[in-house]
């Protein structure tokens, strides 16, 4: 690919602003030279057309959920509805600046409340935050909880974090960076905590666990009361990874479960989009002991008027500029209000239905290490296929054939790892499609392995140099030197 | 599907869910709704925002900046929207292509050698600054200069406590610029910003060699960057910034944009994803992540950040915002807001009752001081249509009875003329 550095230049200046007006009447601005630069950034000028077709370009060399199928497990990439982008887009929302007095922003704050109020409730849990603006912000925020929680009963020797060994990476991650040690409980031989593991670290060094339900491997922890009520009888929390709340939408809640802290994330179960890696949402529901914790501001209704409260004396402080992905959260409350209770259900159902039929047409195939009901995604192993075919060569394959691949490598308890995940909004015919193709492929790797080893063959570009883009770190374009 | 998969019911395949827990349930009340009563419903809920109708005079690190419509149309095409992390990059050339064209931009912007595809937004970049400079220098006190935005600086106290970080606070002087009197070889790195909570620009020069091994971290306004010398001249080790002056809209605050940029040697320690330039099999140009081995889905707890999801499509309209207006538009972009807010402010200095509270180099927002009582002033202001900040906010930087008013590029004459006469009490 080009980059827009590597396209045509154009010597007339951009005309977006208006040039200089009539005399100042308050006066010319003076300022210190040493303080400005001698030449412009050298960000070259390209014409309006030229930066449309390059963007245009890029673009086509992109795929998303509406150029196909995209299976990848743990991210739920369903459709996201159109709508949600409109209103989003509404000069109301957009053109409002977050140090508005609340009088005149009484349409985002009543919004912005009423989301809280049905993520509260999706969740079973009395008190949401917006602040955190993706999946590991609100893990991160969590581990703060935990940390300020600690602090306020005097027993800051609890500095331990359990975490399965199925986690995502983030979990790990947000415990250290809030300052917790981390220790790994394994799973037992049906891919579940192992619980005979777990009781024995439970001592009073022990901050809590970071669950994922149901599981990375899709599975649902059937003796989740027993793990969150081992941990709470133990004086520790138990915080609940959202990622995988698509699969029992309207069925079941967290805070039934035995959650102190829950997170959503908005860009997966509630179809806001990705953009390609952000901008995405990361709310977090909290357990009655955790809610003055909370970071600050919250909005309240007074009876009259929505307001931002500040008067949070506890509260961990701020962990985001604002009040959070305002936009984001718009298009969420949108998919809410148009599913109800009757189209979450749905989704959940549907999300479940698709991932067991496809598990149950692809175990014959592919290696399943973990057999059972799964929810709403299942991992395959590549490591069955004949001729030493990885996961990455199927991953690769499935490019040629118009499918995003599944997530590979991961979960790290399974090797070659395939992470499907369909979704409710794919249809039985584009399930079939991919079962086809996966059958192909599994029939490739006998026939014509060296076809799936140097795949994909009708993508943008062949499989890329990961060793060299390591070994020889090119991270910026060489832009020329000023001109004088 | 069902007989496929070998359960008589749907209910069948939610069994493992304890019974317990299913009988707790409780659905929400919620009805659904069609699309069109949905978005009836929201567009009133956007026209009981009278904000967004009235003129900002607000600032603060979020500004009321002119988006040109290339930007919103290329980057709400459904391929960058609809796609998630470019984990498999032969099928996601276009996102890694302009993350590649992202950093590119924001190094000649800051003056730095490598940036970061973006974190969330200026505070928390800010603060994984400061977590950062701590795992290079590791003497646990960082010193922070008082004029931040107090946005990010909430944001840095929470991390700076989770972390068990100590910050010392450095004054400002009468000139509004920060103090840099702090003893320097027990720090971990000296935090400025810059134009700063008052607007006024930092005086950077000399500073890097003042303050001893500590990491210099600065945070700065990228779109000013058009126009002032970048931090990176003066020998700043990490830069940031909020980004949403580079072609976002303001959004009541977000998505926002998180700007990261630092010294080539520090790569190893940079917190975020960063794209790298590759090659295929046939020897053809292309892009994937790179460095991956910082990251929290290879190093776990180790990991230099546990950031995942971060602003990609926020920066991809940073990338096409910057390729659009060029170097020489952004200049002209930044002067014009330097010409208006000199404007304004040398015509409200010669108002009875006001004064410039600072004489320090201003950019585009300024702090002025009212005789009388400023929450009176704001709401004459905004009886006139004008929206101006909280005098709050300075309050708790020590300054009282004054406002801050940022001016940007879309200010036109006749608003400058008509809030000049409305803060003079003419009606």
């Amino acid at each position: 690919m080009k980059t827009i550095f590597e396209r045509p230049t154009s010597d007339g200046a951009s005309s977006f602003f208006p040039h200089a007006d009539a005399p100042r009447p308050g006066g010319e601005y003076t300022i210190d030279r040493e303080l400005l630069r001698e030449f412009p950034p050298r960000i070259p000028t390209v014409s309006e057309p030229i930066v449309a077709r390059h963007y245009t370009e890029l673009s086509k060399a992109n795929f998303g959920v509406d150029d196909g199928f995209y299976p990848l497990g743990s991210c739920t990439m369903k459709y996201n509805p159109k709508i949600n982008e409109a209103v989003a887009a509404l000069p109301g929302f957009t053109d409002l600046h977050p140090l508005t007095d609340a009088a005149s922003a009484q349409g985002i704050l009543g919004l912005l409340f009423e989301l809280t109020d049905l993520l509260s409730r999706m969740a079973g849990m009395p008190a949401v935050s917006l602040q955190p603006v993706a999946g590991a912000h609100g893990e991160l925020t969590g581990m703060f909880l935990f940390k300020r929680y600690f602090e306020e009963r005097g027993e800051p020797e609890r500095s331990r974090v359990l975490l399965p060994d199925s986690a995502h990476g983030t979990n790990p991650a947000s415990a250290a960076a809030a300052g917790f040690s981390t220790t790994e409980i394994p799973s037992d031989e049906r891919g579940m905590v192992d619980i005979d593991a777990l009781v024995p670290e439970l001592d009073e060094t022990v901050a809590g666990i970071m669950l994922t339900v149901p599981n990375t491997l899709g599975i649902f922890e059937e003796r989740i009361l027993e793990i969150t009520e081992a941990v709470h009888t133990a004086g520790g929390l138990c915080y609940f990874d959202g990622a995988n709340l698509n699969a029992f939408l309207g069925r079941a809640r967290p805070g039934d479960m035995g959650a102190d802290v829950f997170h959503f994330n908005l860009h997966k179960t509630l179809s806001t989009p990705h953009g390609g890696g952000g901008p995405g949402s990361g709310p977090i529901a909290v357990s009655e002991p955790l809610g003055e914790y909370l970071p600050a501001p919250r909005i309240v209704f007074d009876g009259g008027e929505y307001r931002l409260d500040w008067d949070h004396p506890r509260s961990i402080g701020a962990v985001h500029s604002f009040y959070g992905n305002v936009l984001v959260a718009v298009k969420a409350y949108v998919y809410l209000l148009r599913l109800g209770d009757e189209g979450l259900r749905e989704v959940g159902e549907n999300a479940v239905l698709n991932a067991n039929y496809l598990q149950a047409r692809l175990k014959g195939l592919f290696d399943l290490p973990y057999d059972g009901t799964c929810k709403h995604e299942f991992v395959l192993s590549a490591q069955g296929l004949p001729n030493e075919i990885s996961a990455l060569d199927v991953a690769k394959r499935l490019i040629d054939f118009g499918v995003h691949p599944p997530t590979v490598y991961f979960p790290l308890i399974v090797r070659e790892a395939l992470m499907i995940e369909p979704t409710e909004t794919e249809g039985k015919a584009s399930l079939d499609a991919f079962v086809d193709r996966m059958e192909r492929i599994a029939a490739e790797a006998g026939s014509d392995p060296e076809l799936l080893r140097s795949a994909p063959h009708h993508a943008q570009v062949r499989r890329l140099d990961q060793t060299r883009a390591a070994r020889d770190l090119v991270l910026t374009h060489r832009i020329e030197a000023p001109k004088t | 599907m069902l007989a496929a998969i070998g359960v008589e019911s749907l209910d069948a395949l939610f069994s493992d869910i304890p019974a317990a827990v299913r009988e707790r349930f409780r659905p929400l009340g919620l009805p659904s709704r069609s699309e069109m009563e949905v978005a009836a419903w929201l567009e009133e809920m956007a026209g009981a925002n009278a904000g967004s109708r009235l003129v900002p005079f607000l600032g603060g690190g979020i500004y009321d900046h002119y988006v040109p419509s290339v930007v919103s149309s290329l980057v709400s095409r459904s391929e960058f929207v609809t796609a998630y992390t470019p984990y498999q990059p032969e099928v996601s050339q276009g996102t890694l292509t302009a993350m590649f064209e992202f950093q590119t931009l924001i190094c000649e912007l800051t003056g730095m050698e490598i940036a970061n595809a973006s974190l969330y937004d200026g505070a928390t970049a800010l603060a994984e600054a400061a977590m950062m400079a701590e795992r290079i220098r590791g003497r646990g006190r960082i010193a922070v200069a008082r004029t931040l935005f107090p946005q990010f600086r909430r944001v840095l106290d929470t991390y700076a406590w989770g972390a068990d970080l100590s910050l010392v606070e450095l004054d400002y002087d009468p000139s509004g610029r920060c103090e840099f009197d702090n003893p320097a070889d027990e720090l971990s790195a000296v935090i400025v910003q810059t134009p700063n909570a008052f607007g006024v620009i930092e005086s950077l020069q000399g500073l890097k060699r003042r303050i001893g091994d500590a990491l210099l971290i600065v945070s700065a306004y990228p779109l000013a960057l058009g126009l002032l010398e970048p931090p990176g001249a003066f020998g700043a080790d990490i830069v940031v910034g909020e980004g949403q002056s580079l072609g976002l809209p303001m959004g009541f605050g977000g998505p926002l944009l998180g700007l990261f940029a630092t010294r080539k040697a520090y790569l190893r320690q940079m917190p975020g994803r960063v794209a790298g330039r590759t090659v295929d099999t046939e020897g053809q140009v292309g892009y994937v992540m790179a460095s991956q081995t910082r990251e929290q889905h290879i190093r776990r707890a180790r990991a230099t950040s546990n950031i995942c999801t971060n602003s990609a499509l926020c920066a991809l309209a940073a990338t096409i915002y910057l390729s659009s207006v060029g170097g020489d538009g952004l200049r002209s972009v930044a002067k014009k807001n330097l010409e208006n807010a000199h404007d304004l402010a040398g015509r409200i200095a010669q108002i009875d009752g006001f004064d410039l509270a600072f004489d320090g180099p201003f950019f585009n927002e300024f702090v002025v001081r009212t005789a009388e009582d400023p929450d009176a002033v704001r709401t004459r202001l905004a009886e006139g249509g004008f929206l101006v900040a909280p005098s709050k906010g300075l309050v708790a930087l020590g300054v009282e009875n004054a406002l801050r008013i940022a001016v940007t590029e879309r200010r036109t004459k006749a608003e400058l003329d008509r809030f000049v006469d409305v803060l003079g009490g003419k009606r």
